[in-house]
């Protein structure tokens, strides 16, 4: 970022001479320095898990979720300022409220990626306001199949196999590529996601952390849902054995 | 249950007198409806097309007012088109049932129809929707609507059959409306048909002097032996 100082960084309405908008990718630098989120889309459903970066000892474990629901077939995974998340997982029920009286029918991550993507993109126009510093990874699983969207800061929505957003999204992703999504079961993917969470955690510089985790499949009737404890607790297991032998 | 209240209808205005009907069977719906287009007693069209396309595998057959019905279905079809665009694929028979609902139920202190919805798709097969004056909305293996069908209940729940096949559930149709297009009076003209499968839509036609004939009566005259000579004629007592 050469250019910064130079004054075409002070608004979301002022583009550099080459073209760029500065605001926007402050916004995803915000994102960048937050705890890693991923998803997964696998066979017959879809896993999101998320590192909470833990910012005090005194906050009830379990508590101030990064994930949320945003239709009983759809989750939210975001990264970034935590009440920018918020706000867009509010938007998004709206969204997909409007959506479902509109069409009569479950939204698609897709439809509601795309509706999300323009209400985010609205903020990157004026100099009256700031782009979101979140983004987030919407999964839905409906009769025709898994999707994950990823919507950033820009307002670009795309459709993934595997997305990972946050810090440690450089070596989730490498670990997403080797993983075969499409041949993977919902409860596989859930072992996977808690790995690559463990795996991207940095002891040495960042707090402590939090395991979140919540799954759409066959097993949950395609409704969005907390991974069970059982299989959380076999997941974060496994997670921190496979951190062992790999280090 | 489908029949206009005329007094609604505004004066001039053109009515649906109608009979409509649609049918499932294994594989597909027929659809089918008379073609008599009245204002008052004047038949503003006798070879109305009440069959209307909302997609490419579903139908609606309209009674009430004609133009509230057409508006109507035009908006249904504005729904359905963008549903394909946004969603990727077509529509279900329910989500259009749905839609005309919706709309039916919303707006029913300004409407008069009474719209029956048919159709095939890959989620369900066949099926039949039925959407009376209020806005109500109710699955039917067969339904029959407009002021036409009043008369030809009892013929329909005396000859209905599960497991027909097409030509069967086309033969039930056709005289069905030929039945309620005989009593009633504003129905009539000919009779207008679809086959819808999942290969396509057939169109069908029966003209009016090829309509199916049933018990038409006959004149009924007094026999010569009862005719006798008339009656004395005995004043009335007036005090």
């Amino acid at each position: 970022m050469t250019s910064i100082g130079t004054g075409y960084d002070l608004s979301a309405s002022t583009y550099s001479p080459d073209g760029r908008i500065f605001q926007v990718e402050y916004a995803n630098k915000a994102v960048e320095n937050s705890g890693t989120a991923i998803g997964l889309r696998v066979k017959d459903g879809v896993v999101l898990a998320v590192e909470k970066l833990i910012q005090s000892k005194l906050l009830i474990p379990g508590a101030n979720r990064r994930i949320q629901t945003i239709d009983r077939h759809m989750g939210f995974a975001t990264a970034g300022l935590v009440a920018d998340g918020r706000q867009l997982a509010n938007r998004s029920r709206e969204e997909g409220r409007s959506l479902r009286s509109q069409f009569h029918h479950p939204p698609t991550a897709k439809m509601l990626a795309d509706r999300l993507g323009l209400f985010v993109q609205a903020y990157t126009l004026y100099g009256s306001v700031r782009p979101f510093g979140a983004s987030a990874i919407v999964g839905s699983v409906d009769k025709n199949g898994p999707q994950i969207f990823v919507v950033e800061p820009s307002g670009v929505a795309l459709g993934y196999h595997g997305a990972a957003v946050g810090k440690g999204r450089q070596l989730a992703k490498t670990e997403l590529e080797k993983l075969k999504l499409a041949e993977l079961s919902t409860r596989e993917a859930v072992i996977e996601a808690a790995r690559i969470i463990y795996l991207v955690h940095d002891d040495a510089k960042e707090k402590d952390f939090e395991l979140e985790m919540t799954w759409i499949g066959n097993e949950t009737g395609g409704q969005h849902e907390p991974v069970p404890k059982d299989l959380f607790d076999e997941a974060e297991r496994k997670a921190k054995e496979a951190l062992e032998s790999f280090e | 249950m489908n029949t206009v209240d005329v007094q609604q209808l505004k004066s001039g205005e053109v009515n649906l007198g109608t009979s409509i009907m649609a049918v499932q069977f294994e594989g597909g719906v027929v659809v089918g409806a008379d073609s008599r287009t009245t204002t008052g007693s004047y038949i503003a069209n006798r070879v109305t097309d009440k069959l209307t396309y909302v997609h490419d595998r579903i139908y609606c057959c309209r009674s009430g007012s004609a133009a509230d019905t057409q508006a109507v279905a035009d908006i249904v079809h504005y729904y359905l088109q963008t549903f394909t665009q946004f969603i990727g694929r077509p529509p279900t028979v329910h989500i259009a049932a749905e839609t005309f609902q919706q709309l039916c139920y919303e707006n029913k202190d300004a409407l008069s129809a009474g719209i029956i919805v048919a159709g095939w798709d890959k989620e369900n097969g066949p099926s039949v929707y039925n959407i009376p004056l209020g806005g109500g909305l109710f699955r039917q293996p067969w339904a029959i609507g407009g002021s036409g069908s009043t008369y030809v209940y009892g013929y329909c729940d005396a000859t209905y059959r599960d497991g027909w096949g097409r030509d069967e559930t086309i033969e039930f149709v056709k005289n069905t409306l030929a039945l309620a297009m005989s009593r009633d009076g504003s129905s009539g003209g000919v009779i207008r048909m679809a086959v819808i499968t999942e290969d396509g839509v057939e169109r069908l036609f029966v003209p009016g002097n090829e309509l199916p004939k049933f018990w038409e009566g006959h004149e009924v005259l007094p026999t010569v032996a009862s005719v006798g000579p008339p009656p004395p004629v005995v004043p009335m007592v007036v005090e």
